[in-house]
């Protein structure tokens, strides 16, 4: 990315550097710059995603045998109702928004903050608040939820665990979505820097501008519904409850009304990550760039208008399943244009094999096969055979873990030394990307030919025919988890005795790579005046064209 | 909040609301409200949602328009509002593909 102005003077201090009126921790946590939130934001994802990987490894174990394994019935069904609520809500929802949002976001459009750093601070708070009740909840009087991160009536009305506290946690944390997508709306409309139009915006920008507009229209819908099952607790109204009058589908519908789009929240940044990773190591512009940006509106829009295909078993209307069912496979035209533009990007690139571009690798393979997966799940027939099985697991974790994750880590290691000003150690980045890759497929595809032969989701026992893809399964979990400790272990000792990274180390053309690593505390010295688009990669493609 | 800061906080073109133009509105929502409790007892059949949805889009708008000061503000804020109002609609509609089919 061409920019006409340069920085002059004495370098500034880094973020990490920069005077502040606090000392201590409380620099860091009533910090307002939109760096250190992002850095907050990761720290507390990641304690939280430790907290419910090892959850998820510790329910794998106990189905390596059929009956008792390890743990007794009904502390699995808290286990796996926590690891839901804490990945779902408290790792992947927020994830790439809330830390590379908030970091790169406003860099990337040449602004020195976000618009409301002091919301964006009562966002991470909120975000914290959530976080810690959801955990609190498990250790009250009453027992930790059991219903699943579904929340489904008339169950969660009657159950006598805790169910209350652990809405108020996903209640919480949605007006932190929604505060976090309010800020990044104003952003991204009133802070670009000069030059810097709508279409010389980074794809990353335009995945999170897409996202932001979901977190802010969707999320209102759940936080009103998770209210109307604790009124019904409290007060005994019939809203959803059918012995009281209520209707149970009502509850599916507003759910999922959220939670559908909140799928999006989760995937669509990931998407951005991908095209904004991909032309720097492929060395290429990048293809179809306003089909990608448009693409990325096009799956908020219509993957809003979806969410009825969780419910095709539920007792809805033919018609209703008709008009669902076609609209899935609406979602996949906008999502289609996506890959095709990032094979077209790799397409004769002088392509670099960093460990970025590896897990954004893994990550086109695995997003094709929960997206396939996912049409298979969207037609009516093959749902209706396959519906509440493990190979709803398997697409589920396809799509979230298999894209968004990786894209997550793809992002992690792509903009590690600019956050940090180190360079990570590539050997071990490497081998824990194989293990998380093969880990993650052994565990997951596993699941889809366990769902396709008959198991059922959320069962603890299950017939001694499922036990060796069962075993192949807990097997799988072993190595991914231990591909991610490696992955952490590494960028933990990279953080302290890594090389010291310079302003540009990968050849990216965009604003981020313009200034020192880490960056100043205002990220310019002088606004920056854009004058191309984000992705000139001309001087590679003419080397390339000429041999 | 006097004249003053009114006219700092939104800029040129600000527009004052009387306080009987307040005090009819608040009057007409309260009616509103009224009308939408004495039609919850009556058999209007199939057409109770799209009345009773009717009654709420009215209030909402008058909120919206005059309390909420949009009907005076730039045309930027009112498409913010559009979009979602937009979309509120769409989802409602789509629920009533599996509702109105039963």
């Amino acid at each position: 990315m061409a920019i006409a102005a340069a920085a002059h003077g004495a370098p500034e201090p880094d973020f990490y550097h920069a005077p502040s009126k606090h000392k201590g921790i409380f620099a860091w946590i009533l910090s307002t710059d939109h760096k250190r939130i992002g850095i907050l934001y990761l720290f507390s994802l990641l304690t939280f995603f430790l907290i419910a990987a090892t959850l998820g490894v510790l329910m794998r174990l106990e189905m390596l045998t059929p009956g008792k394994t390890i743990i007794e019935p009904q502390t699995y069904n808290t286990f796996f109702t926590l690891h839901g609520i804490m990945m779902i809500f408290l790792f992947i929802i927020p994830g790439l928004p809330a830390v590379f949002g908030n970091f790169m976001m406003p860099i990337m459009i040449g602004a020195k903050d976000v618009f409301f750093p002091r919301l964006n601070l009562l966002s991470w708070w909120l975000f914290l608040a959530g976080g810690l009740l959801a955990l609190v909840s498990v250790f009250l009087p009453g027992g930790a939820t059991d219903t699943g991160w579904t929340f489904y009536v008339p169950y969660s009305i009657r159950t006598s665990t805790n169910v209350i506290p652990a809405l108020m946690a996903a209640f919480i944390l949605g007006f932190s979505s929604i505060l976090t997508g309010l800020n990044f709306v104003t952003t991204i409309h009133r802070m670009r820097a000069p030059g810097m139009t709508w279409f010389r915006m980074p794809l990353f920008v335009w995945s999170l501008y897409a996202t932001a507009w979901v977190q802010i229209l969707a999320t209102p819908i759940i936080g009103i519904t998770l209210l109307l099952v604790a009124i019904e607790r409290w007060f005994g109204v019939g809203i959803f409850d059918p012995s009281l009058g209520g209707d149970p589908i009502l509850y599916q519908h507003l759910f999922w009304i959220y939670s559908h789009p909140a799928v999006y929240i989760m995937i669509l940044p990931g998407l951005g990550v991908v095209s904004e990773i991909l032309p720097v190591f492929a060395r290429r512009t990048i293809f179809g760039y306003k089909f990608i940006a448009y693409s990325s509106l096009a799956i908020a829009f219509v993957g809003s208008l979806v969410w009825a295909h969780h419910m095709f078993t539920v007792g809805m209307s033919n018609t209703g399943m008709f008009v669902f069912s076609f609209l899935t496979f609406l979602v996949s035209i906008p999502s289609a244009i996506k890959v095709f533009n990032w094979i077209a990007t790799l397409y004769k690139g002088s392509i670099a094999l960093e460990v970025p571009l590896l897990f954004i690798l893994s990550f086109i393979v695995q997003f094709c096969i929960g997206g396939f997966t996912g049409l298979m799940l969207g037609a009516l027939a093959v749902n209706i055979h396959v519906t509440d099985t493990y190979f709803v697991v398997g697409h589920f974790h396809y799509v979230m873990f298999g894209g968004t994750g990786f894209g997550l880590f793809a992002a992690l290691h792509y903009w590690f030394p600019k956050m940090t000003g180190k360079m990570f150690k590539k050997k071990p980045a490497v081998v824990s990307w194989f293990m998380v890759t093969i880990g993650f497929n052994v565990l997951y595809f596993t699941m889809f030919i366990l769902g396709y032969q008959g198991m059922p989701r959320r069962y603890y026992d299950y017939l001694p025919q499922f036990q060796t893809l069962h075993v192949i399964a807990t097997v799988g979990s072993w190595i991914l988890y231990s591909g991610i400790l490696v992955m952490f272990v590494n960028l933990l000792i990279s953080l302290r005795k890594g090389e010291k990274a310079g302003a540009n180390p990968w050849g990216g053309e965009t604003l981020e790579w313009t200034v020192p690593s880490p960056p100043p505390l205002e990220n310019f010295d002088v606004v920056p005046t854009v004058t191309t688009g984000p992705y000139d990669y001309s001087k590679y493609e003419a080397v390339q064209e000429a041999k | 909040m006097d004249q003053h800061e009114h006219s700092q906080e939104h800029g040129e073109g600000t527009h004052i609301v009387s306080y009987a133009r307040y005090i009819m509105i608040w009057i007409g929502l309260v009616m509103l409200t009224g009308t939408t409790v004495a039609l919850s007892g009556m058999d209007l059949g199939r057409w109770i949602i799209l009345t009773a949805l009717t009654i709420a889009s009215i209030k909402t708008t008058l909120v919206l328009s005059i309390f909420m000061h949009l009907k005076f503000e730039d045309k930027m804020y009112r498409y913010f509002v559009l979009i979602a109002g937009s979309t509120f609609l769409i989802f409602i509609s789509l629920t009533f593909f599996d509702y109105a089919f039963r």
